[in-house]
């Protein structure tokens, strides 16, 4: 357990990429100047919400330890992830943090039945010795996801629909009892009619097994059923975050506003507003190389200072944003 | 006089390899009629047969896809076309992007990577009319690109150069060169970010507006039928189970099917709990007998496990197929 009573603490983190050839080319910080953190203790699902481009999976990919921050920590349980050198270790860590990925089709490989992946993660990460003892852990975490190791047993893939294999996927990063599961876009392969199902399950494990959940998402829709806070990315930058009731029944920033108004609803009688017409600006790498304010470009209430330097972080009413808007 | 009638049509993909054959009834038995001046909606999940129903409304029919019944017949301004019976130089000469146009989910794959977006729309109209004078198709070109609202410069750019969302209002602007009468939509904005997918989308909305033709949009996603489409179809398992304009399907579902979708959506400012249904779609190698959605029907009859529902017209413009209707039940 941490000092700090944290479970995941990410300070000013920065990921900067050269693209482009080897002479020229342009640096793009895909994660710019990022901190959040997630209580120890106190379970939650915490969504980081942007749209393609925003910086979420770059974000992820820091989170699962798979890259190195260019600048600032990501401490897990008090520890600096970058000081992970030994395997001992790495696997220590990849027991307590476990991702899920979007689509289940691609993460099992066809030829191979879904058990055997269950049963390699029990062994692999000692939860067990032999197949034998692995059996109740494999058995028991697909429990936990309402399925059952005599539905899945001999079963391929294909032979699987979208929402039950992404369950077995579930249940597959439950298997090291981790403390924090990374769910990159898990239901946006699955159908309209099993996705509730998923996004339940995540509330569930919050609940019941005290598992954090990183939801890393574009849908803001289920963001706002399950999550308890939310980040909204931009190009790198966290512009809005607290918690969801706050952001997204009252957003502040003009690009989650945006964003909110942009999502189509179920409710036909609200079409007109949708279809207002928008501008929908310019593209992703002029977007990242703006000085100032990335949304700059798009932004109605544009002001001088907007295109000079990067806005400050600026707490009102209950969430931070990252706007001129509101007073630092 | 409607734009498109099909008739009870049935389109089965038939294989047989090793001795082993196999049928999967991928559109079986759907009937509707497309008027002219509208966004007709085609909803449900994956490999429920919305692909199939399109390929043959396109007369995109290859094997091993075969219409084994029904009629799909066209009455455009001048001449009628059975989709069924046409020759295929006439299906390229006439009716192809003349009438009707395609636009699909990743429009990488109807643009050249390697040649610039100009000449894919000189090929189209090369293959399609033929022009006599670059000039004027040049400035005809960009013309229309700039009415629809794109920058003229798009079209001396290659495809990987333009952002998603500018690459599908390319492929729209591609598909809408000849004014055709009926643009067919394949989840189109299935692939963008919501703010790109509003833009799009009300491009789309605006062609049809501008030009009164018929604009079929086929996409699991119901919220944005609630915002664009005048009339909404329901598929489950390769049949319309329900149809109805916008407003009333969504304030009013008859079908189990389309209640759940309807109410299971989730929405910002409710956080109420949503239910997912159990069981899953079935193959359509292998439906299940009577009523498809037997199985996963929370109301299900000892009728509905034998016999299938016909579609019954009711007040208001709205179809359903159920029969809870029938027995008085809901």
């Amino acid at each position: 357990m941490s000092a700090n009573g944290k479970l995941l603490d990410v300070q000013h983190v920065t990921a900067a990429f050269h693209i482009g050839g080897l002479l020229g080319g342009t640096r793009l910080v895909a994660v710019n100047d990022i901190s959040f953190a997630l209580e120890s203790g106190r379970p939650e699902i915490f969504t980081l919400a942007g749209e393609s481009g925003s910086g979420k999976t770059t974000l992820s990919r820091l989170l699962l330890h798979d890259l190195d921050p260019t600048a600032g920590k990501v401490i897990f349980e008090g520890r600096d992830l970058a000081t992970i050198r030994k395997r001992r270790e790495a696997l220590d860590f990849m027991k307590k943090v476990q991702p899920v990925f979007q689509n289940p089709f691609e993460t099992f490989s066809p030829l191979r039945r879904v058990e055997e992946y269950l049963y390699d993660a029990a062994m692999n990460f000692g939860m067990a010795r032999n197949r034998r003892a692995a059996t109740p852990i494999v058995d028991e975490a697909l429990h936990l996801v309402g399925l059952s190791l005599e539905e899945v047993s001999k079963r391929y893939p294909h032979e699987l629909s979208g929402g039950q294999i992404q369950r077995v996927s579930v249940a597959r990063a439950l298997i090291p009892h981790p403390r924090l599961i990374l769910a990159d876009e898990p239901v946006s392969m699955v159908d309209a009619s099993l996705r509730m199902a998923i996004v339940n399950l995540f509330r569930k494990l919050r609940d019941e097994q005290q598992v954090s959940v990183l939801y890393i998402t574009h849908d803001l829709a289920t963001a706002y059923y399950i999550s308890d806070r939310i980040a909204i990315m931009l190009r790198g930058f966290i512009v809005e975050s607290g918690p969801v009731e706050a952001v997204l029944d009252r957003p502040l920033h003009p690009y989650t506003r945006l964003l909110k108004e942009s999502i189509p609803e179920p409710a036909p009688q609200h079409r007109d507003s949708w279809a207002t017409h928008i501008d929908l600006g310019t593209t992703e790498v002029k977007e990242y190389g703006r000085v100032g304010c990335k949304f700059a470009g798009r932004c109605p209430h544009i002001m001088e200072v907007c295109r000079k330097a990067d806005p400050l972080d600026a707490e009102a009413d209950g969430r931070i944003v990252k706007c001129y808007l509101y007073k630092a | 006089m409607a734009l498109l009638n099909v008739e009870n049509l049935r389109a089965y993909y038939r294989t047989e390899m090793y001795g082993i054959s196999r049928t999967v009834r991928a559109v079986d038995g759907i009937s509707l009629e497309l008027q002219r001046n509208e966004i007709y909606g085609v909803a449900g999940e994956s490999s429920c047969g919305k692909t199939t129903l399109i390929k043959v409304i396109a007369g995109a029919i290859k094997p091993p896809l075969k219409v084994e019944e029904g009629r799909v017949h066209y009455q455009f301004g001048e001449f009628d076309v059975d989709m069924l019976r046409i020759s295929p130089d006439d299906l390229r000469s006439n009716v192809r992007w003349k009438e009707i146009s395609y636009v699909m989910q990743g429009s990488m794959s109807v643009l050249n990577p390697v040649r610039r977006v100009i000449t894919t729309f000189e090929d189209v109209v090369a293959t399609h009319q033929g022009y006599t004078d670059k000039a004027a198709f040049l400035a005809q070109t960009r013309e229309h690109v700039r009415k629809l609202g794109l920058p003229p410069d798009v079209l001396n750019l290659y495809p990987h150069q333009l952002s998603g969302g500018m690459r599908q209002r390319v492929a729209i602007a591609l598909a809408t060169v000849f004014h055709p009468s009926l643009i067919i939509a394949d989840e189109p904005t299935t692939a963008l970010d919501v703010v790109v997918q509003r833009g799009v989308l009300q491009m789309l909305k605006d062609i049809q507006a501008e030009s009164g033709n018929t604009v079929l949009l086929v996409t699991h996603d119901l919220a944005v039928h609630a915002n664009v489409a005048d009339r909404v179809a329901v598929m489950y398992a390769g049949r319309l189970v329900e149809e109805a304009p916008t407003q009333l399907i969504f304030h009013a579902p008859r079908h189990p099917y389309t209640q759940h979708l309807i109410h299971s959506l989730p929405m910002i400012g409710d956080k109420s709990p949503r239910a997912s249904l159990g069981g899953r779609p079935p193959s359509l190698a292998n439906p299940p007998a009577g009523c498809r959605f037997h199985p996963r029907c929370p109301h299900v009859l000892d009728r509905c496990r034998a016999e299938a529902p016909e579609m019954l017209r009711l007040a208001g413009g709205q179809r359903v197929a159920c029969h809870l209707i029938t027995e008085g039940v809901r």
